[in-house]
């Protein structure tokens, strides 16, 4: 038989470096547990523990029965949904590293309007006649500045 | 035909390869330092309190509790930071300087010496030492009630006056009643059977934790009673549900804080333990809170008017004056955070994240030098409307406090020049009760520290009855008076 020889060529040893981080990198993407966020579950939004308060409001809102984290905050389309899943996962993971965010935590404008999106969406037909005037001061509508507790319930 | 690719030089395959394996050797660093930082946060969320050191009854030290519990005493040791805001803060600034009225308004008393504004928690031991109120004037041991962590100190007289071991609350009462007694150096060194100090520290754990649980508990004699007293009151008090309770109830027991009240009351309650207004009864100096009425502010006066009380008489005016503390919880009370069920703590020590773990910052201050934590959570404003908010009101109150502060002195110097030209006690007596009446309402707001923001509407009805009892009083001198012969 022939011995297959111990090649020490510089290919290799990428080849196992390579190997090595595919594997550290695929382990921690498991222990962050990635693959959850491809998903709907709204507990995953709290695996971080920032979002508990949020979460655990949201169980006592009236709308928990209706509607999970994704259907208010993401948009609804397949591609513009993993885009945005994409730009907050990123965003969210690099500031719960980093620890350098404001708290309590806000919500930014981009993500205000894709709320309101999902507000009129199933909500639009009710609320057709108050929106139909143009309200004149360019003042993006917003049906939480009133609702705020329909989502995450009480504060405390 | 396909043409054969010309093999690179050796030397930037070379180069090539170096990059790449430097590049994933990188990656692989970046990769496990992440995972590594999962891991920390997984394990913070998971547990974060270690026992490193056995917590009892006597464990009086800070420092002690502080190896289990190193997040908050970091926070609780940041109380000597010196910080102003507009109208308070922890900067010990001398408040008779600020406003020179003060003078006129304490005369003959010891405010009129030195009311200087009050640091952080952990000065509060060394400041007392240190103001004239009680370098020039005789104080009693009361006053160590709130000043120093003390309960040991309590349970050790109580034990030298007779009450067993296995009822430590006995003990606490009677040291208590002991302690109020002495006089302030007395109380300030009493020492153990082997000879150590039984005061050392400022407000410590121990005064609102129970070593065992760590749970809120009431330690102090001084609410215990006051609480007692107050839940046999009429008074509504629909911010304290489980007063409203136990007043439904069947009363076969008194009111018993530490057994009827929520972990959410206790966030306040451990703070209204010395955060209220308060006087020494009788002869033994007995530390008590006036609150058998209630705890509103007239409530409190008719209290002292009932019990004949005065703190001092008026060395400008002649009348029996009463002189407020520092009300916050009363003031507190009477306000919507109160009746919305938000504590001292829920502002004064908002929850903040250290990686995963949630804590309540023990650093107790104004919210106004931290209102994203001690607002935003319920207020979503940007901070500088918050604040600005929040100065509106204190502006209000500042402005409608100097008004009853220049009625008042008005008041007393016309009494003084009454006085002067020969008016009888008789003839001034309408005037002087009204005196009386007047700085009690206008010291019940400038004592408090918010400037009003605990309570706004009340602070501006008890400024407004001031200003109204003070110019009552100079038309009582418009009066013709009858002169001594």
């Amino acid at each position: 038989m022939k011995r297959i020889p111990i090649s020490t060529s510089p290919a290799t040893v990428l080849c196992c470096l390579l190997g090595v981080l595919l594997g550290a990198g695929g382990y921690t993407f498991r222990e962050g547990e990635g693959l959850a966020y491809l998903g709907s579950a709204s507990k995953t939004c709290a695996n971080c523990h920032i979002m508990r308060d949020q979460y655990d409001g949201w169980q006592k809102a009236s709308h928990h029965a209706a509607a999970t984290c994704n259907d208010c905050h993401v948009p609804q389309g397949l591609i513009p949904k993993y885009l945005i899943k994409g730009e907050n996962g990123f965003e969210h993971s690099k500031a719960f590293t980093l620890q350098n965010f404001h708290e309590p935590i806000q919500i930014k404008p981009k993500s205000a309007r894709i709320v309101q999106k999902n507000c009129m969406r199933c909500h639009g037909a009710l609320v057709s006649e108050m929106l139909s005037k143009d309200r004149g001061s360019g003042e993006p509508f917003k049906c939480a500045r009133c609702h705020d507790r329909v989502g995450h319930g009480p504060t405390r | 035909m396909l043409q054969k690719m010309p093999s690179p030089h050796p030397s930037r395959l070379r180069a090539a390869y170096f990059v790449t394996v430097i590049l994933a050797a990188s990656a692989t660093v970046g990769a496990m330092a992440l995972w590594r930082n999962i891991m920390e946060r997984k394990a913070e969320a998971r547990q974060h309190v270690f026992q490193i050191v056995e917590l009892n009854g006597n464990t009086i030290d800070p420092a002690e509790w502080g190896k289990n519990y190193p997040r908050q005493y970091d926070s609780y040791r940041r109380t000597v930071d010196t910080e102003r805001t507009r109208y308070g803060g922890s900067d010990a600034f001398q408040k008779l300087d600020a406003d020179p009225l003060g003078r006129v308004l304490f005369q003959g008393y010891a405010f009129a010496v030195d009311y200087r504004e009050d640091r952080g928690h952990a000065y509060m031991l060394s400041d007392q030492e240190q103001t004239e109120r009680v370098k020039q004037f005789k104080q009693p041991g009361a006053c160590l009630h709130c000043h120093a962590s003390i309960i040991p100190a309590y349970r050790e007289m109580g034990r030298k006056a007779g009450a067993p071991d296995g009822r430590p609350q006995d003990q606490i009462m009677k040291g208590f009643e002991a302690v109020c007694a002495l006089t302030y150096a007395e109380a300030r060194n009493l020492t153990d059977s082997k000879g150590n100090k039984l005061i050392q520290h400022p407000v410590a754990c121990i005064d609102c934790h129970d070593p065992a649980s760590m749970g809120l508990r009431v330690t102090r004699p001084g609410l215990l009673n006051g609480l007692r007293e107050l839940a046999k009151a009429e008074t509504p008090l629909p911010h304290l549900p489980s007063v409203m309770r136990w007043r439904a109830g069947s009363r076969v027991r008194d009111y018993d804080v530490n057994a009827d009240a929520s972990r959410q009351e206790l966030r306040t309650l451990v703070c209204a333990q010395c955060h209220v207004e308060y006087y020494f009864k009788g002869p033994e100096k007995r530390l008590t809170y006036p609150w058998s009425k209630g705890i509103r502010m007239d409530e409190i006066e008719s209290y002292y008017d009932a019990a004949g009380f005065a703190d001092w008489t008026h060395g400008g005016s002649g009348a029996k004056m009463l002189k407020a503390q520092h009300p916050e919880f009363e003031t507190w009370s009477q306000g919507i955070h109160a009746r919305s069920g938000v504590s001292c703590a829920d502002c004064h020590m908002p929850y903040m994240r250290e990686g995963a773990v949630k804590i309540s910052d023990h650093h107790v201050r104004s919210p106004l030098l931290n209102p994203s934590r001690s607002c935003q959570t319920c207020h979503r404003y940007p901070e500088k409307e918050i604040m600005a908010r929040a100065e509106a009101i204190q502006g209000r109150t500042a402005a409608l406090m100097l008004r009853a502060e220049q009625a008042t002195v008005g008041l007393i110097q016309e009494l003084s020049d009454a006085k002067k030209s020969g008016a009888t006690d008789d003839a001034l007596q309408g005037a002087r009760t009204l005196h009386r009446q007047a700085q009690w309402r206008l010291d019940f707001v400038a004592a408090e520290n918010s400037m009003g923001f605990h309570a706004p509407q009340e602070t501006a009805r008890i400024l407004a009855e001031a200003i109204d009892l003070a110019h009552r009083g100079r038309i009582e001198l418009l009066k013709p008076v009858e002169k001594k012969k």
